[in-house]
């Protein structure tokens, strides 16, 4: 079994096929696309590859140290332009092509019109410990 | 093995060691190891004074503990003082490990914890889990919340306001694994109600009995939030709102009105109105005018312009939220609300994404992102 990192991206990944904002979907459109989530994780716990998720809030700022005996440097919550991560989930599957699979999965999570939103997630595995038994 | 008996007992004792001058980490400690040794002696048969036989055995493992570790002269100076053994006390003294648990000198974290562990019993496992952080971290954060307040005597009174606050903390973190903080945190508020004669004890336990009353209506099966107005009522427990109201009025008759006894008065005029439209606005508006003169909190006055847009339409909430400052939380969303009423579904639409951009909390978020796309799809439509 080896660990991956889906990232869902805010803004930042390339366009999705069907790119429409959540607040252009209907409420019913954004309740089928949490339920697809949801429930997707919840399949992921039964097959035993889960392992966690979170969502992350959309404002956030990137700070600097700016030397001794200043205050770190941020750039205020200003977050237009950059690269943002909404949220994470990290599976614990047998293979890259497993991962690739349910990233895939994921991917076609319904969003406006119920249609598969072909969003891009970034998939990226964790390095872990070296083996205590090598053969 | 009767569980809850020795969690209600465990401050107690704890108290009573601490009193006779032990430390609090090396109390705790001795107190820990007497509940061990119950659970394992007392399947054969509960002790007839249960409390007495908790604080004999804890006394002298703490005295074994000192006696291990301490100086010569002082473990025999502590022998000395060493009360005779047999039934403690009748009088409940968990009163001043609530004082301990929220000095001032812990951080309002910190002072959770400690109440959790301290007076509530819950163990450290526990306390984790309800904050999903792991074991490790919580038992350091408790461990370094002890030493705090090793030196604290317990010969000043404290103050009620700030052991209030840290239960109302707990109250707000909710629920998660086994352990129901916002039950925990009304267990340990009706205890204290007991120990302490003061209508802001009673105000915070009828504030909290009539939230929790609402607690089955507030979110739907898929976990997505209902605001007050949609809340399906026969779903509010109409026992905790009685139990609630009666607790409210007694506190209030007494004529010493403090915050927790206005907001209790507020969510009683909720839980008393059998329909949204029911409710009395007016007079939710002048209790939050009471609690802005006792608080000053710009937090209330943003409620009360909400208050305010229900009694006296949407254009007097909008003037009142323009005396506030727009960096406060929620402000957006009250704006987003208030212009939606207004009539103005464009700006309000746009508010609402703006305040689902800021929301910190994930079912908040998705219910303001759905405001926004009712409005959006109804424009479009």
């Amino acid at each position: 079994m080896a660990k991956y990192l889906l990232l869902k991206h805010y803004r930042g990944a390339p366009a999705a096929v069907n790119d429409v904002p959540m607040d252009r979907w209907t409420p019913e459109e954004i309740s089928a696309h949490m339920r697809y989530m949801n429930d997707f994780a919840a399949r992921l716990e039964g097959s035993g590859e889960f392992v966690s998720g979170q969502a992350l809030a959309q404002e956030g700022a990137w700070v600097r140290y700016d030397g001794e005996g200043r205050p770190p440097v941020t750039d205020g919550p200003f977050a237009e332009t950059k690269d943002l991560i909404a949220g994470w989930m990290i599976i614990d599957v047998d293979s890259y092509e497993r991962a690739v699979e349910l990233a895939g999965e994921l991917s076609a999570a319904p969003g406006a019109g119920g249609e598969p939103i072909h969003e891009w997630l970034e998939l990226r595995p964790f390095l872990t410990e070296p083996p205590t038994i090598t053969e | 093995m009767d569980e809850a008996l020795l969690r209600s007992l465990s401050p107690s004792v704890l108290t009573v060691l601490v009193r006779r001058g032990a430390g609090f980490a090396a109390a705790e400690d001795a107190v820990q190891d007497a509940l061990v040794e119950a659970v394992r002696v007392w399947p054969a048969g509960v002790p007839r004074d249960p409390k007495g036989w908790l604080v004999t055995v804890a006394w002298r493992r703490f005295l074994d503990a000192t006696r291990a570790d301490a100086a010569r002269r002082r473990r025999e100076d502590r022998v000395e003082e060493e009360p005779v053994p047999g039934p403690a006390s009748g009088v409940d003294d968990t009163l001043q490990l609530y004082f301990l648990c929220a000095h001032p000198s812990l951080t309002p974290a910190s002072a959770v914890a400690l109440t959790l562990r301290a007076v509530g019993g819950l163990t450290t496992r526990q306390i984790a889990e309800a904050y999903l952080v792991p074991e490790a971290t919580m038992a350091q954060r408790i461990s370094r919340a002890k030493r705090t307040v090793s030196g604290v005597r317990f010969d000043r009174a404290g103050d009620v306001s700030t052991v209030l606050r840290v239960l109302y903390l707990v109250f707000n973190e909710g629920y998660s694994g086994n352990v129901d903080l916002a039950a925990e945190a009304i267990r340990l508020t009706r205890q204290l109600a007991g120990v302490i004669d003061h209508p802001e004890v009673a105000g915070l336990l009828a504030l909290m009995l009539l939230h929790h009353a609402r607690r089955a209506a507030r979110t739907a099966p898929d976990g997505s939030l209902v605001p007050l107005a949609e809340q399906d009522r026969s779903l509010w427990d109409t026992e905790l709102i009685t139990d609630g109201v009666e607790i409210l009025q007694a506190a209030l008759a007494r004529d010493r009105l403090g915050e927790f006894q206005a907001q209790a008065a507020v969510a009683a005029l909720h839980a008393d109105a059998r329909a949204a439209e029911e409710t009395d606005w007016v007079q939710v508006v002048e209790w939050y005018d009471e609690l802005a003169r006792l608080t000053g909190s710009p937090v209330v006055r943003l409620n009360r312009a909400v208050a305010v847009g229900e009694a006296d339409g949407p254009r007097a909430g909008l003037a009142a939220l323009s005396e506030l400052d727009d960096s406060l939380p929620r402000h957006t969303a009250v704006a987003a609300y208030l212009h939606e009423r207004d009539g103005d579904l464009a700006k309000a639409a746009r508010l609402y994404s703006e305040a689902a951009r800021k929301a910190t909390d994930l079912a908040e978020r998705d219910h303001l992102t759905r405001q926004a796309a009712r409005l959006n799809a109804g424009r479009q439509g």
